[in-house]
């Protein structure tokens, strides 16, 4: 590749930036944590506390020592991995968190592919032909999109599909009570199941699995399917498309090779946004379909006031997103040659 | 070799159908270079479209003909199309940066071509389309074929371009506005660089331009394009000498050459007397030692490397240079808006440099030293009417209010020529003519003693320019302003200003009177800007003031 | 001059005039004014002129599907599902409205600051927004209200954070390319501080495209609020809001009664889907070129 000192040290930079926001978001996640309304220490020590055991929470969990102290401990704390103990579940949040989050992971990918599967072809069909019944479709499909309720879309699919036509199982987890759960290796039902060669399971798990990540899908498809039909009328109006006509050069060439490489780069960058939507509504579609993942984990967890469990779960999911955005820059590095020179 | 008979194209808007090209005829010969030249929306640019069948959507062919030997252009299928384009015929266009795929290695983009049109294989492609560079005057192709287009020049980007254009031997260049936005040495260069290989290759060519001083120089013969229908056309001589038509008469008078005033840009019967200007040899503003640096991304940029000049009152200096010399930012410390790292700025006595440019809006100079804006469409708040706009400058500084603000905005309007039904109409309901007076009133409504025009008429139209041009002197005149206009136009500066400051990398390279410095310039910089200025042809016509009778074009030196 | 009688303008048009030219090419943007107007019409009138308290219980009426009595049917403790639905309008209006207020004026003001002074000022701010953003926003709503405590001001407070750095990213590009502009610096020469010519020169300018995100912002505030009470934040039972309904009506789908929860389902998606319709159309109104 040409010269690519300029590039390796933009993306050593990109890695070099998501500390700060790691700090960040540890820093807020850790005044979430102390900025319980109330005493928090209270709400540790269970509603049984008496004003001594409160006491005793208290001195358990350093609130009665400076701020800047309790941050450090926490921070302490988080680097051994721990998130504090759930009251509800009576194990560590960290290990809850990591048993329960493949769940989460299977669906959500499931559903993001099946977004980008569906949303790029549409969008760019409806960026090459508008006008037509498919940039229609789009427009709808766009706009409705991004107005459905996750929670609502899954409740509706569930009733037709399930008490309606029947042809879906139960909503209630990932896996029927009639099949055995596939050998722990990923904790992906789907990969774990086909690396048993488990078929009847896998195709159980699939079946549970496709309205969930439909429900998902439906709404994370919309933002994906307009930056595509946009962004792709953006890079067919350009000159170097002009040039591209001007010099002669065949349909699929021009479309592929110079305006959908083109288009790709605002895509790409949209889909930080889209995960962010994805994992936001990821948990409200666990909660419809009694997903056991963590998203679900959390929703049960404020029900009983568990804000260790929920806490643990907010830096969680905080982390992983920013680890998702790493790899779209990065990705967005190796696309994109301008990366590194440009002068921002 | 190309016949275009009657054609006409009209675009579907969503406000109907708008005729862009109504009934052209033109023919191109072998050999020929074809100039068509037009303002923007006279359907010039479109033209060229309707031949490569390369419209907009939206627009199509309504009637006509056209055809290139013996081809029926309009009406054959799109796959004969695509192996004419290319390699028949094949186009450049204006802002190549943005013409050039800018995620694609250029020697790739040079490559699809080549292989598209089967004139390489997978394996000479690489040594095809670096040959093709090579014949683009590209000095280290090999590794220029590496590079991405934001890694290259404008001038480089224009070359590549060309590269694309010629890879395939096409017989038909069409060059759509070539050297719009390019440096004056750039595109001095580039124009050069395309006549050449249009002569050596035997090639025909359209060269498509607003600049009808750039077409009379390049071009065997020159079309003139006026809302979609052909006014005139002739060898660039005649159409200089005797322009036929009303529009081509008014285009030709406003082109500024050598040795004319800046009253013959107008058409006859606006010209009035040149006013008479009072210079005196007391120094308005004097500059000592400026320097400008900026922290740039690697490391110091100097902007400007110590420069000292002075501005007698009633005087009007230009600033002159290409883009990066610095000649901007030595306009915007002098009107306050930037702080200098070091020097002097003395104006009246006083060295303003010293105010801080954020405390110079309360300074009691503020309404002496004015500006007159580069874009006059980006100089005004597009949620302000004119009247608004104009009252601005008389409302903070000048304190007035009521009836007479009224009163003193109706006279600056009457002054600069804006018609006062204009007063209350936003920015997008005046045209471009009309802003630039807006600007302009808003500059002078406080009388300031010093005014710094930053390439007042860069984005009008020449005839626009012409009447913009003679209102900047006739109030030079009238209100006894001093200007420094910074202006990369080395015509304009000498219809405008006494005195000449040429500008290169933040350093001044020469300076004097208007006069000596266009007729007899000494540095080498100077003698390159001047060579590169397009000449347009002398003209025989007598008018009342003048008496011209050099006819020959190029042995005129540019000067006043 | 001869130029000025040789080139007349179009027209003048006011923006008026532009709006309505642009209606009449857009149908879908004239029946989203409409839904926009009723649904106000229902915050504001609605809990007047409903059929039903909708707190009451009739147990002896429970579970009743639609009916000409009861259009929307009734709920598992008897209470009519439609004034509940309409009645709802004006607290799911109210959060969002409240939530995207708060946000412009928090997000312009420093939006403007970092967009106009730049320097350290913008960079502190950016980095403020990336740790903002560095959240999924939903999950950032819910660990904001569980830590803050449940009730609707959080819920509000929570939706407002969110919505912020959308806002504040947007002033600050709009401020940021127009702080160099040609009539920014000439409201400079006319005396003009920098306050005035932030405030008065530049910031109307970026209202336009803050006017589109504050429409399409309205429709993703009222599904957030009405994500947070599904799961049980912010509203608590038996208060009428279309999120908690929708979640208590989930609990009957599997059995068939649907109409607990696809009416108030059905509300949310259209109020959403106005807001979603408008933002469009007054992109439309706005900026013809950004039509997609």
């Amino acid at each position: 590749m040409l010269s690519s000192a300029p590039r390796l040290r933009a993306i050593l930079l990109r890695m070099a930036q998501s500390v700060p926001v790691v700090v960040g978001v540890v820093v807020i996640s850790f005044l979430l944590t102390r900025a319980l309304p109330g005493d928090p220490a209270v709400y540790f020590a269970g509603v049984t506390a008496d004003a001594e055991s409160i006491e005793q929470t208290r001195v358990a969990m350093g609130l009665d020592r400076p701020l800047l102290q309790q941050f450090f401990s926490y921070v302490g704390d988080l680097l051994q991995g721990d998130l504090g103990q759930s009251l509800s579940s009576g194990r560590s949040v960290a290990e809850d968190l990591a048993k329960r989050l493949p769940a989460s992971l299977e669906l959500t990918l499931t559903a993001l592919l099946l977004a980008i599967a569906i949303a790029v072809p549409l969008g760019v069909l409806a960026a090459t032909r508008p006008g037509t019944s498919v940039d229609h479709l789009c427009r709808v499909i766009v706009t409705a999109g991004v107005s459905l309720p996750t929670f609502f879309t899954g409740i509706l699919l569930i009733y037709i599909f399930y008490y309606l036509l029947g042809i879906a199982p139960s909503p209630l987890g990932r896996l029927d009570f009639i099949y055995l759960d596939p050998d722990h290796v990923t904790g992906f039902y789907l990969i774990d199941a086909a690396l048993m060669g488990d078929w009847e399971t896998w195709r159980g798990a699939a079946k549970q699995l496709i309205l969930p990540a439909s429900t998902l899908a439906l709404f994370t498809l919309a933002p994906v399917a307009r930056m595509t039909r946009a962004a792709m009328l953006t890079a067919l109006s350009s000159d170097f498309i002009r040039t591209a006509r001007a010099a002669g050069l065949s349909n699929p060439t021009i479309l592929y090779r110079y305006a959908f490489r083109n288009a790709l780069l605002p895509v790409v960058t949209t889909l930080g946004m889209v995960f962010s939507f994805a994992l936001g509504a990821n948990v409200l579609v666990e909660k419809v379909f009694a997903w056991p993942g963590i998203g679900s984990y959390a929703v049960e967890a404020l029900v009983v006031s568990d804000y260790a469990a929920v806490q643990g779960f907010v830096l969680a999911m905080a982390l992983l997103f920013v680890a998702l955005n790493l790899v779209i820059d990065l990705l967005y590095t190796a696309i994109d040659p301008r990366i590194g020179f440009s002068s921002r | 070799m190309l016949t275009v008979k009657d054609l006409a194209v009209s675009f579907q808007t969503r406000r109907g159908e708008v005729d862009a090209v109504r009934g052209i005829s033109f023919e191109v010969s072998k050999g020929e270079i074809l100039g068509i030249v037009g303002e923007s929306g006279s359907g010039k640019s479109v033209t060229s479209y309707a031949l490569m069948r390369i419209l907009d959507a939206g627009g199509t062919i309504k009637a006509g003909e056209a055809t290139y030997s013996g081809l029926d252009l309009r009406r054959s299928a799109e796959r004969d199309m695509r192996d004419i384009r290319g390699r028949e015929i094949s186009m450049i266009f204006q802002n190549p940066r943005a013409a050039l795929n800018p995620i694609r290695k250029v020697g790739h983009q040079i490559e699809d071509v080549l292989r598209h049109h089967a004139r390489a294989t997978r394996y000479d492609a690489r040594a095809k389309a670096i040959a093709a560079l090579e014949a683009v005057k590209i000095k280290d192709a090999e590794a220029r074929y590496n590079a991405y287009p934001f890694e290259l020049s404008g001038g480089m980007c224009q070359r590549i371009v060309c590269a694309i254009a010629l890879a395939c031997d096409p017989r038909l260049l069409i060059a759509d506005e070539p050297t719009t936005g390019l440096d004056i040495t750039t595109q001095k260069a580039v124009m050069d660089l395309v006549r050449d290989l249009i002569r050596e290759r035997e090639m025909s060519s359209i060269l498509i331009t607003h600049d009808l001083g750039l077409a009379a120089q390049y071009c065997d013969r020159i079309l003139v394009m006026k809302d979609g229908v052909i006014v005139e056309q002739g060898d660039p001589v005649q159409i200089f000498s005797t322009p036929q038509h009303p529009y081509s008469r008014k285009r030709v008078d406003a082109t500024p050459r050598a040795g004319t005033g800046v009253r013959s840009l107008l058409p006859p019967e606006d010209r009035s007397a040149e006013p008479i200007l009072k210079i005196s040899d007391q120094p308005l503003l004097e500059v000592r030692d400026l320097t400008k640096t900026y922290a740039g991304k690697s490391g110091p940029v100097h902007a400007v490397k110590g420069i000292s000049f002075t501005v007698n009152q009633g005087q009007c200096v230009g600033l002159v240079g290409e883009s990066g010399c610095g000649k901007s930012t030595t306009s915007e410390i002098l009107v306050r808006l930037m702080d200098a790292t070091s020097g002097e700025v003395i104006f009246d006595g006083d060295d303003i440099a010293r105010v801080p440019a954020r405390a110079f809006a309360k300074d009691r100079r503020r309404a002496d030293i004015q500006m007159v804006f580069q874009d006059a469409t980006d100089s005004l708040n597009p949620r302000h009417t004119a009247r608004q706009t104009i009252a601005e400058p008389l409302r903070r500084l000048g304190r007035m209010r009521g009836a007479k603000l009224t009163a003193r905005i109706e006279e600056l309007a009457i002054l600069v020529g804006l018609p006062l039904s204009l007063l209350d109409r936003f920015p997008h309901q005046l045209s471009g003519g009309q802003k630039a007076r807006v600007g302009i009133a808003r500059a002078v409504a406080l009388e300031p003693k010093f005014l710094i025009l930053d390439e007042p008429t860069a984005a009008l139209d020449v005839s626009i320019q012409a009447v913009v041009l003679n209102l900047l002197v006739d109030l030079r005149a009238k209100l006894g302003l001093s200007y420094l206009s910074v202006s990369h136009d080395l015509h304009v500066v000498r219809l405008l200003c006494d005195h000449v400051i040429v500008m290169k990398d933040g350093e001044i390279v020469e300076q004097g009177p208007a006069q000596d410095v266009m007729s007899n310039p000494q540095s080498d910089y100077t003698k390159s800007l001047l060579a590169a200025a397009p000449k347009p042809p002398q003209r025989r016509v007598i008018t009342e003031e003048n008496d011209l009778e050099n006819i020959n074009a190029d042995a005129v030196a540019l000067h006043a | 001059m001869t130029e000025i009688s040789q080139h007349p303008v179009a027209k003048p048009r006011g923006n008026f005039d532009h709006i309505l030219y642009v209606l009449r090419g857009n149908p879908v943007t004239l029946i989203a004014f409409g839904m926009f107007a009723l649904l106000i019409f229902s915050a504001v009138f609605g809990p007047a002129l409903v059929p039903y308290d909708p707190l009451a219980t009739n147990a002896t009426n429970a579970l009743q599907p639609p009916s000409a009595a009861h259009w929307f049917g009734t709920d598992n403790v008897g209470r009519d599902v439609f004034s509940r639905v309409i009645v709802a309008t004006r607290l799911d209006l109210s959060i969002s409205v409240a939530a995207v207020a708060l946000s412009f004026v928090v997000g312009s003001i420093l939006g403007c600051i970092a967009g106009y002074w730049g320097g350290w000022l913008d960079i502190i701010l950016n980095r403020f927004l990336d740790t903002i953003m560095a959240f999924p926003l939903f999950v950032l709503a819910m660990g904001i209200v569980a830590a803050l405590g449940n009730t609707i001001e959080n819920i509000i407070y929570a939706t407002a954070i969110i919505n912020m750095p959308f806002y504040a990213r947007l002033v600050r590009a709009e401020v940021n390319i127009r702080r160099d502009a040609g009539f920014a610096r000439a409201a400079k020469l006319a005396g003009n501080s920098d306050l005035r010519v932030l405030a008065f020169h530049i910031f109307p300018n970026a209202l336009p495209p803050m006017m589109v995100q504050v429409s399409l912002n309205l429709g993703w505030a009222i599904l957030n609020a009405a994500g947070l009470s599904f799961i049980g934040l912010g509203v608590s039972p038996p208060t009428a809001e279309w999120g908690i309904m929708v979640a208590e009506g989930a609990n009957f789908i599997v059995s068939g009664e649907w109409w607990l929860a696809v009416f108030p389902g059905l509300w949310l998606m259209i109020a959403v889907f106005t807001f979603n319709l408008l933002g469009d159309g007054l992109r439309d109104i706005v900026d013809p070129r950004k039509r997609t």
